[in-house]
Formats: structure tokens, C-alpha cells, sequence
């Protein structure tokens, strides 16, 4: 499952690639109680996806990928409190751009940078907007958070219900969407001249590759996408609190993408799954200590799972068909 | 016959410590010249002023004519300047065929291209494989760079600067970590460059240069002691001394 991008591979579709959609279909009618949790996993799996784009793909590490989810649900939710733009699809649009172009903005500044710096960096935008939607009371509700959020049926037709049917298939549909233009982008020549940088960008540069602005390229499609995820979770909460900004958010979804698997694509459906669930049933069985199980999966993981889940999940495989032969 | 490439008094000091010194450099259309001398002359740093890496203190460098002293690395590389590293620079984890399409893919214009799969970009698979096929290592196209042999792997690294199609080629040490039974096979790949590119080989390994280069620039301390055929240089008394001095500080 581990895959090969470049000018040998095969992008045809694989099998084990309808899974996840074949699951999801099926979650929506096996276990309609759990739908407002599957569309919170279909959220942050959205994030994920762009996260493993520019970690995974082009080796950006980042502590502040929070900073355009944030950015992305405050402006869906400022737009449906304050303006009343109620319409989703709008929604949606506006707070992609809009963090698309938060993401061209600092990535012109950070990726100027390496390393330590770089990182640093990320971290400093990401507690900025965290501190600016702090202070901006009257436009985000600061530390109350944003209430009064209203969304439209989708496309005048499909109103968003208390059982989260709407939402889940919603967000269902958007990840679908991001997954086929992330898989686009990573076998193209774009992503192959991606995975170059991240494995040498001194000879990226000897070949006369524009290193710097590929990066930043991906760093706004990354960024938008990011706030196309927090859009959703506004429309799908129908409130935005400060907890979708800043290094907390930033650095769990690393900690989800590090679990599912980095720079495989489908570690980004794998982690927040087993994420959100175990949280789900930690916090319930133990509400107090709850974060202790999610450190010891980390720690399990880091320790003796290189390549996250996924990564356990391929050298199965290969022990079985090694077996077999 | 003109220059390709053209330094005028190019100097690079690090503080205190001059490593180049109005080192004035012209290489001939199609030349095979190479660039000598004892360690710490200055030679990489000279290439690394060349191709963009360093900015040079003072000076300035012509590729084709053209004033490229400003100008980035990729800038370069877009007006005809390849090079190989001294030490592997390679995506040691992707494959053979990507380590060379990469490139050909920058020189088509395609490398950017978002929509078509890679695999689906022919003309660049075709190009990349048919230059690892001049260079007899067309049948590991499909391995991982990392689980190459090291000769190979020297062999890679100007297959990467031949996919740029330059006019000019600089090779910093090619035969470098290389067990002289397998520098033989670099020796071969480099004679069946094009007649039209200019080489500049930077190389420690005396029997290459003798056989290699038709003009041969010696470099001490960061000036330019003589230039001349092989024969002249061979026959140059200072040479001598300055290879026969350090030997005797061995």
C-alpha cells in the first residue's frame, strides 16, 4: 500500500483504494448514530490530507497548518453570524480562498527559511491568529466563541438535520473532492518535482527547478484546503470556538497524520480515525485521563512503527505474500 | 573560437581567507578542459561561483556572452550551465528514471504541470531512459538510486546533468569514491558526450586528465598558476614543484 510516485508509476486505481470510500457509504447506513462524529472524522481527514500534501509530499514541516483550518472556519462563520451569507456552498468557496491566500502570504515569508527557523515560524503565524481571534471580539466573539451560526440548505434543497445525515455526506463529498485533486497533484510532474525537494533540494536547484516557488505553490493549495476543513466544521458545529486555532490543533493533526502513516496519502484517512474514535471512547471511559491513551498509541507508533499504521499494515502484507511464495 | 564561459577577475574571500583571486577562466566551445591543482586551491569553490551556489566577492562570469553573475542558480541552468557534484546529490530513495526525468521534465517546461500523471509525460520518460541507455545503465531505471553500487551511482549523476542538455558541463571530480576498476566505465560514458559540449572537469585522479582533457588551467591558492595543453603542463616546472612540495608535506 505504500506508493510509488514518479515517471515509473502506476496511478491507475487500486482496489484497496475504493476502501475507504466503500466504508464510508456503508457507516452512513450501518450506524446512523454516530454521524455527527463520522462527519468530525470526514473533517479532519479533509485537514489531514492537506497536511500530508506539503509534509508527507514536499517536506514542509509544520507546527501552525492550524492557523488556515482556524482561519477557514472563522471566515465561514463570520459569514453566516455577522454577514449573513448563509449559503454553504459560498461558504466554502470564500474560506478556501481566503486561506489559500493567508498560505501564499506566509508561505512567501516562511519558505524563504529551513529547518529550526522554519518551524518556528509556522508555530509564530499560528499563535498570531490565535491571539488576533482572541482580541477581535466583536467580529469572532473572542473567548465565548462564535454563536448564532446560520447555514442554508445546500444548494436550496438539503437542510442540515439533527441527525447529521446532511453534514456527513457533505463532508463525505468534499473529502472525495480533495482526495482526487491531492492524488492528481501527487502524480503529476508537480508533485514528482515535490518529492525531489523534499529528498535533495541542493540538486532540485542544480537542475534549475524553481524550488522556492513550487513550495510556495503548495504551500497555498495545502493552505486552502486546510480552510475549506475548518468551513466544514463551522457549517457542521454551527459554532466556532478559539480551540480550532493555534499549536493545540496544529500539533494534534500532526500527531494523526504521524499515526495513520506520513506521506502515503491514506495515512491521512487512517490517523484521524483512529484518532477521533479512541479519543471518543477514551474521554468517555476515562474522562481524566483520556490523553494518556492517545501519548501511549504516539509513543507505540514513533517507537516501533515507522510509517504509522499504514506503515504496520504493508509489512504484513509483505511477511503474507512472502509466506505464500 | 569563443567562449562559452568566461570569468574576469573573479576573487572570493571568507573574511581574511581568500579562496579565489581575480582568477581569469575561458572555456572554448566544445572544449574538454580540465581544472587541477593541490587541495584546498580553490577548485570547488570555483565551481560553486560558477554555477550560482557562492556569489563571488568580485568579478564577473559570461555564459554564452551573457553577464550571469546576478543571476540564480536555475537562471543558469535555463541558459545552459549542468553540473555534477564531487560528493552524490542524488534522490537517493526515488528511482533511477526519476533521478534523470526530474530534470528533463524542468527543461520541457512540464515539471510544474499539475494534471497529467507523470507517467503519462512520454517524451520525458523516453528522453530520460535513452540518455541511461547511452550510458549503459538503462536496465536499472526502475531501481531506487540507494540500491545502486556506488560506481553506478557516479554514473547517475552525469546522466542528470546530460538530461539538462547543457553547453556547458562541469564535472567536479566524476571518479570520486570510485575503485579505479569502475572509473575506467566513467571514462568511456565521458567520451561519448556530444562533441558540442564544453567540459570543464575538476579531478584529482591524474591518469583521467591526461587522457580526458585537451587544456588543463592549474589552480594554487585560489590563482590561476599557468594554463596550457596537457603536454605543457606535464613538461611546467612550477607544477611540478607545487604537486612535488605537497607530496613531501605527506
Amino acid at each position: 500500500m505504500s506508493r510509488d510516485v514518479g515517471y515509473n508509476a502506476d496511478h491507475g486505481l487500486r482496489w484497496t483504494e475504493c476502501l475507504p470510500w466503500i466504508a464510508a457509504v456503508a457507516v452512513f447506513f450501518v450506524l446512523p448514530d454516530y454521524l455527527s462524529l463520522g462527519a468530525r472524522v470526514l473533517t479532519y481527514i479533509l485537514f489531514a490530507l492537506s497536511l500530508d500534501l506539503i509534509l508527507g509530499y514536499a517536506g514542509i514541516i509544520t507546527l501552525g497548518h492550524a492557523a488556515f483550518f482556524g482561519f477557514g472556519a472563522y471566515v465561514t462563520g463570520i459569514m453566516a453570524a455577522k454577514m449573513g451569507i448563509t449559503d454553504p456552498i459560498i461558504q466554502l468557496f470564500v474560506s478556501g480562498v481566503a486561506a489559500g491566500l493567508l498560505g501564499l502570504i506566509t508561505g512567501a515569508v516562511i519558505l524563504r527559511t529551513h529547518g529550526l527557523t522554519q518551524l518556528m515560524l509556522t508555530l509564530a503565524i499560528a499563535a498570531l491568529c490565535l491571539e488576533i481571534a482572541n482580541k477581535a471580539t466583536l467580529l469572532t466573539g473572542g473567548a465565548d466563541g462564535l454563536s448564532g451560526v446560520v447555514i442554508a440548505p445546500i444548494l436550496g434543497q438539503f437542510k442540515f438535520d439533527l441527525y447529521g445525515k446532511t453534514a456527513y455526506l457533505w463532508c463525505l463529498t468534499m473529502v472525495f473532492g480533495g482526495w482526487w485533486l491531492i492524488r492528481r497533484l501527487i502524480y503529476s510532474p508537480f508533485g514528482v518535482a515535490l518529492t525531489g525537494i523534499r529528498e535533495n533540494s541542493t540538486r532540485m536547484h542544480a537542475i534549475g527547478a524553481p524550488v522556492y516557488w513550487r513550495l510556495v505553490v503548495v504551500y497555498t493549495i495545502s493552505a486552502a484546503i486546510a480552510g475549506v476543513a475548518g468551513a466544514l466544521l463551522t457549517q457542521t458545529n454551527q459554532f466556532v470556538g478559539l480551540n480550532v486555532l493555534g499549536f493545540e490543533p496544529s500539533g494534534e493533526l500532526l500527531v494523526m497524520l504521524i499515526l495513520g502513516g506520513v506521506g502515503r496519502l491514506y495515512g491521512a484517512f487512517v490517523g484521524p480515525l483512529v484518532f477521533l474514535i479512541a479519543q471518543d471512547y477514551l474521554a468517555k471511559q476515562f474522562p481524566e485521563y483520556w490523553y494518556f491513551g492517545i501519548g501511549l498509541m504516539l509513543v507505540i507508533v514513533v517507537l516501533f512503527a515507522r510509517g504509522g499504521i499504514l506503515g504496520i499494515i504493508d509489512r504484513l502484507v509483505d511477511r503474507f505474500k512472502a509466506k505464500k511464495a | 573560437m569563443s567562449a562559452v564561459l568566461e570569468t574576469r577577475q573573479l576573487c572570493k574571500s571568507f573574511g581574511a581567507l581568500t579562496v579565489a583571486e581575480k582568477i581569469d577562466f575561458r572555456l572554448e566551445a566544445g572544449a574538454r578542459h580540465a581544472l587541477i591543482g593541490p587541495n584546498g586551491a580553490g577548485k570547488t569553490t570555483f565551481v560553486n561561483m560558477l554555477t550560482g551556489r557562492l556569489a563571488p566577492t568580485s568579478g564577473q562570469i559570461f555564459l554564452a556572452g551573457q553577464d550571469v553573475t546576478r543571476l540564480p542558480q536555475s537562471g543558469r541552468v535555463k541558459q545552459g550551465l549542468g553540473r555534477t557534484f564531487q560528493i552524490n546529490t542524488l534522490f537517493r530513495n526515488m528511482s533511477v528514471m526519476d533521478n534523470v526525468a526530474l530534470g528533463v521534465a524542468e527543461r520541457h517546461g512540464v515539471a510544474g504541470s499539475m494534471w497529467r500523471p507523470a507517467a503519462a509525460h512520454r517524451a520525458v520518460r523516453d528522453e530520460a531512459l535513452a540518455l541511461l541507455d547511452t550510458l549503459g545503465i538503462a536496465d536499472d531505471a526502475g531501481k531506487r538510486v540507494i540500491d545502486l553500487p556506488y560506481g553506478k551511482q557516479r554514473l547517475v549523476e552525469i546522466a542528470i546533468a546530460l538530461g539538462l542538455q547543457p553547453k556547458v558541463l562541469l564535472l567536479d571530480e566524476p571518479a570520486a569514491g570510485v575503485p579505479s576498476m569502475e572509473s575506467e566505465r566513467i571514462l568511456q560514458a565521458l567520451d561519448t558526450m556530444p562533441k558540442d559540449i564544453a567540459i570543464l572537469i575538476i579531478e584529482h585522479d591524474m591518469d583521467l586528465v591526461f587522457r580526458f582533457a585537451k587544456r588543463i588551467t592549474v589552480l594554487v591558492q585560489g590563482e590561476v598558476l599557468c594554463e596550457g595543453t596537457p603536454d605543457e603542463i606535464a613538461a611546467d616546472k612550477r607544477v611540478h614543484q607545487v604537486y612535488l612540495g605537497e607530496q613531501n608535506d605527506d
